[in-house]
């Protein structure tokens, strides 16, 4: 089965109906899957602090929301983060593709890679990094966890879990 | 009328809905016009009141009213074209237009000056756009809860504020409670 499968899986078995998305060429297959399943809502955004707005407000309608986007988006998201998610304790859901890592083709990405981690950390978000394919086998635990203590999770996604960049 | 007016005479409306109500100031006045448990007012996150409403909206049937601000809208423009293809008929976005950041002390937006956010929303594919003056937005507003469409209402109305305390509720009470009246 494709990981792009397995993951959309893990999140149609925790109940997870509405999703949002920014693009990451990374992420393509993810995407594709997401908007494929019936389970699931899948609600395009153009900026990734908005497409936390909205899983902010379905959430309090009652559904299990997420967000797939690109690591470079942190930076454009931490305000809301803080404001919006983590003041009024919510859970969500990042599946982030960790783009400027190893076999990373594309110089700029590095420098939003570098601070990745560290903003991540300094805002005290639980963080998981796939590595190798088989390191999601956790993401069902991790999808509990978040609806557990309902807070953001950031799962960072890098090139060569998702097997590099072919012939780039 | 300044927003707090127009507030003050939407209240009856307003309490039976579910309301998502911006930043500052307005939320501040709704809170001390008539604080419903359906109120889910914003402390922070200036720009999100749309989104968080259709996201709301989407996810379950109840009227959602997103009370927003022109310079709220502006910062978070990318909202319009979402709201636009992903109709939820259980949606209004009102629109505030003060032409200013009222909360700041009244800065004037571009709104105030040569952009048109009825004109904006139009073009990024919304459907029932409804500008109207302040005194009308009570009829307005139930119009559309009655149409049950998905409405973008702009009411213009003038800069202005009155002084009032801030919130101090707790976020995670005004998130509980909200909840609980969405689930009711
Ligand atoms: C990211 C961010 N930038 C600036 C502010 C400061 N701020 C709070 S409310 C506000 C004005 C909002 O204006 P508008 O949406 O038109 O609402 P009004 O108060 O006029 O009703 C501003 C600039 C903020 N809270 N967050
Ligand atoms: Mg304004």
């Amino acid at each position: 089965m494709s990981i792009d499968k397995r993951i959309v899986d893990d999140l149609v078995a925790n109940d997870v109906s509405f999703v949002t998305t920014v693009p990451c060429k990374q992420l393509a297959g993810v995407i594709e899957e997401v908007d494929a399943r019936p389970e699931i809502f899948h609600i395009p955004s153009n900026k990734e602090d908005e497409g936390m707005g909205l899983c902010a407000g379905a959430w309090m309608g009652g559904k299990r929301p997420a967000i797939i986007m690109q690591n470079t988006a942190i930076g454009v998201t931490i305000n809301t983060l803080a404001t919006l998610i983590q003041y009024y304790r919510m859970p969500l859901p990042m599946i982030i593709s960790y783009r400027g890592e190893l076999r990373e083709p594309v110089a700029c990405q590095v420098e939003m890679a570098v601070h990745t981690k560290a903003l991540l950390n300094q805002m005290n978000i639980p963080t998981y990094h796939f590595h190798k394919e088989s390191d999601a086998a956790e993401l069902d635990a991790i999808l509990k966890y978040t609806f557990m203590c309902n807070k953001p999770v950031a799962i960072l996604t890098d090139a060569s879990f998702w097997g590099g960049y072919g012939d780039q | 009328m300044i927003r707090s007016e127009i507030l003050r005479e939407i209240a009856p409306i307003l309490r039976d809905q579910l309301i998502v109500c911006n930043i500052g100031l307005p939320s501040q006045e709704l809170h001390i016009i008539d604080d419903q448990p359906s109120n889910f007012y914003m402390l922070g996150t200036m720009g999100l009141s749309s989104s968080i409403g259709l996201g709301l909206a989407l996810a379950q049937d109840k009227t959602v009213i997103s009370i927003d601000g022109d310079g709220s809208v502006l910062t978070n423009l990318g909202t319009l074209p979402t709201i636009a293809n992903n109709v939820a008929n259980n949606f209004i976005l009102l629109i505030i237009d003060n032409g200013s950041y009222g909360s700041t002390g009244d800065q004037p937006t571009y709104a105030g000056k040569l952009t048109k956010l009825e004109a904006v929303a139009t073009a990024c594919g919304c459907e029932n756009v409804v500008t109207c003056q302040d005194v009308d937005t009570g009829k307005v507003l139930q119009a559309a809860i009655d149409s049950k469409q998905m409405t973008i209402i702009v009411s213009k109305c003038d800069s202005g504020n009155i002084k009032l305390p801030v919130i101090t509720k707790d976020p995670v009470v005004i998130r509980d409670r909200f909840m609980t009246a969405v689930a009711s």
